[in-house]
């Protein structure tokens, strides 16, 4: 293909996205749309899987039967989101092994937010309320971003993501109505994930490298400082609500804003866990390698299953 | 309160309830996505049972008992659950054949549970039928799948039921409860199903090309409290939050 025929289909193909098109995977695109929408769909997809370690760790836990089943079912639900973003990754052209390959490397990343230790009972609160609130507010944009298989993905995924933010509320209510050791378990956990979950809508709008490029192909409809901002004045009038504390001394309602100013982020903090030295990194790391290693057998038993099935279905045949 | 009924829920309920924090301990370790999907999936269905036991389970007991008190506030002799599915997640071919062993059984007992004249216990079998149907054709696909599979698969799933095999014989004993409630109607006789499960099992693992243990040598005692060293250590995970913080709501 001549650069001038490459040049009309690039200017094509903007054109319909600006008229908020669908792309779909048959269609043309520019390799650099493909390589993005692969990054970040699997950084997505990797964050659901990675993401069920923090809270799983407290399945066997749990501290009523009806709690037990609920976080069971969200766990599911995460795995789910995260079979169908790596299908709609798929759809891109690369295989679930080669996405997977880029995990256990290292080379692909997720979400730094489950870096973070689960420590007690209200951490799986928190989490459903600070972490699914933040992603939330990350994604809602994306189901009408302009990947259809990455779109349609989102919707669902959105629908239940909500539903998770209200359950991880409702545990943080009960808890902060309750006794005097719930409340403060309630407290220390908002405290430890407050910061963090500020952390999750991405590097200041100056240090962001990827948001121009995002815009324009609707990956991202508001930048991170945007997006932090809308979270904060979300948050900070529930947490009144059920008498928890913000740990933010700076935090303070801005009449002529309408919104709320808040301290300084701790960015080296941030930038150590994106490196791979958080608490947890190594931990989480090896438990999704242990598991994809350990399970090899089981992959392959079941692939040469298959195929002797197959081949003795053949032979009846002939 | 009629102690025999109670316990007769128990002896069924409780396995539902080992069984299913069992697999809870493997959510987010499976050896695929869409098993480990499955896996959690069957641990839910299994709490849910387990639920529909211990609520009918409360209602006979003391006013003020709950559904929590009795699956997180008992000893650990007062479990009554079958010795084979508190044995731990060893390797995926354990995992399987504890389930295999586990589902046959299970889907016989729900089956004349069904019939029982106790409409409550009849209702939650009913409805049990219908996930623990899903749960056995699971278990055997990957019994066939790993026998059938490669070397190593064959040889982990064999070791997997010769280990566990000394704990099958334990399904068909009969508590005191039991022969009360089967009198009256509301219980089932396990002893009857013993030649279809052994047939049903050896079916599948004739299938799967492995072979039927030989052992004459069978272990016993969940159903009387008299558990393996395994349990102590489920139940304190298990009991965790309600004995270190008791009498709070969640």
């Amino acid at each position: 293909m001549s650069e001038d025929q490459i040049k009309k289909l690039e200017a094509e193909f903007e054109a319909r996205i600006a008229r908020d098109e669908k792309i779909e995977a048959k269609d043309w695109m520019p390799e650099k749309y493909r390589k993005t929408h692969i990054r970040q769909i699997s950084q997505h997809a990797h964050s659901e899987i990675i993401g069920m370690l923090p809270e799983g760790n407290w399945i066997t836990r749990a501290p009523s039967l009806r709690r037990k089943v609920a976080l069971l079912a969200k766990i599911q639900d995460e795995a789910g989101h995260g079979l169908y973003l790596y299908s709609a990754c798929e759809t891109l052209g690369i295989s679930r092994e080669e996405l997977y390959d880029q995990l256990h490397s290292g080379k692909a990343k997720y979400s730094s937010i489950f870096n973070y230790p689960t420590l007690t009972w209200a951490d799986m609160g928190a989490i459903g309320w600070l972490v699914d609130g933040a992603a939330i507010i990350n994604q809602v944009p994306l189901c009408s971003t302009s990947y259809g298989p990455y779109a349609r993905a989102m919707i669902r995924v959105c629908k239940e993501e909500s539903f998770h933010q209200r359950q991880g509320y409702e545990i943080m209510i009960k808890l902060a109505n309750g006794t005097p050791e719930q409340k403060e378990m309630a407290q220390d956990a908002l405290n430890r994930w407050w910061w963090p979950s500020l952390m999750m809508l991405g590097p200041t709008d100056d240090k962001s490298v990827h948001t121009e490029q995002s815009m324009k192909w609707k990956l991202k409809r508001k930048t991170n400082d945007e997006l932090r901002q809308q979270f904060i004045d979300q948050t900070v009038p529930q947490a009144d609500l059920i008498g928890l504390t913000v740990p933010d001394p700076d935090l303070k309602w801005n009449e002529e804003r309408q919104s709320y100013d808040f301290g300084e982020i701790d960015w080296d903090e941030f930038w150590q866990v994106v490196k791979g030295h958080g608490p947890c990194n190594k931990e989480r790391m090896n438990a999704r390698v242990t598991a994809w290693e350990e399970g090899e057998w089981v992959r392959d038993a079941a692939m040469a299953h298959a195929e002797k099935k197959e081949s003795r279905k053949v032979k009846e045949v002939v | 309160m009629n102690t025999n009924l109670y316990n007769y829920i128990l002896g069924i309920a409780d396995n539902s309830l080992i069984l299913g924090q069992r697999l809870g301990e493997l959510c987010g370790h499976g050896p695929s996505l869409e098993i480990d999907i499955a896996c959690t999936n069957i641990s839910l269905d299994l709490f849910g049972q387990t639920r529909s036991y211990y609520q009918y389970a409360a209602k006979i007991k003391e006013e003020g008992t709950t559904e929590d008190d009795i699956a997180f506030l008992r000893r650990e002799r007062e479990y009554m659950n079958l010795l084979l599915v508190e044995q731990p997640n060893r390797d995926f071919g354990h995992i399987m054949a504890r389930q295999f062993l586990f589902d046959v059984y299970h889907l016989l007992l729900l089956q004349e549970l069904e019939k029982s004249r106790d409409m409550t216990l009849a209702a939650i079998a009913k409805k049990s039928i219908k996930e623990v149907s899903y749960h056995l054709r699971f278990s055997s696909d990957w019994i066939k799948r790993l026998g059938d599979g490669i070397e190593e698969s064959h040889q982990r799933v064999q070791t997997a039921i010769d280990s566990l095999w000394t704990y099958t014989d334990e399904l068909f004993h009969q508590t005191e409860a039991d022969k009360v409630m089967i009198e009256e109607g509301i219980g089932v006789d396990v002893t009857k199903f013993k030649d279809d499960y052994l047939k049903r099992v050896t079916a599948i693992l004739e299938e799967a090309t492995l072979k039927i243990p030989e052992t004459k040598w069978f272990q016993k005692g969940g159903k009387q409290g008299i558990h393996t060293e395994h349990l102590g250590y489920l139940l304190s995970d298990l009991q965790y939050m309600q004995r270190t913080y008791p009498n709070m709501e969640w």
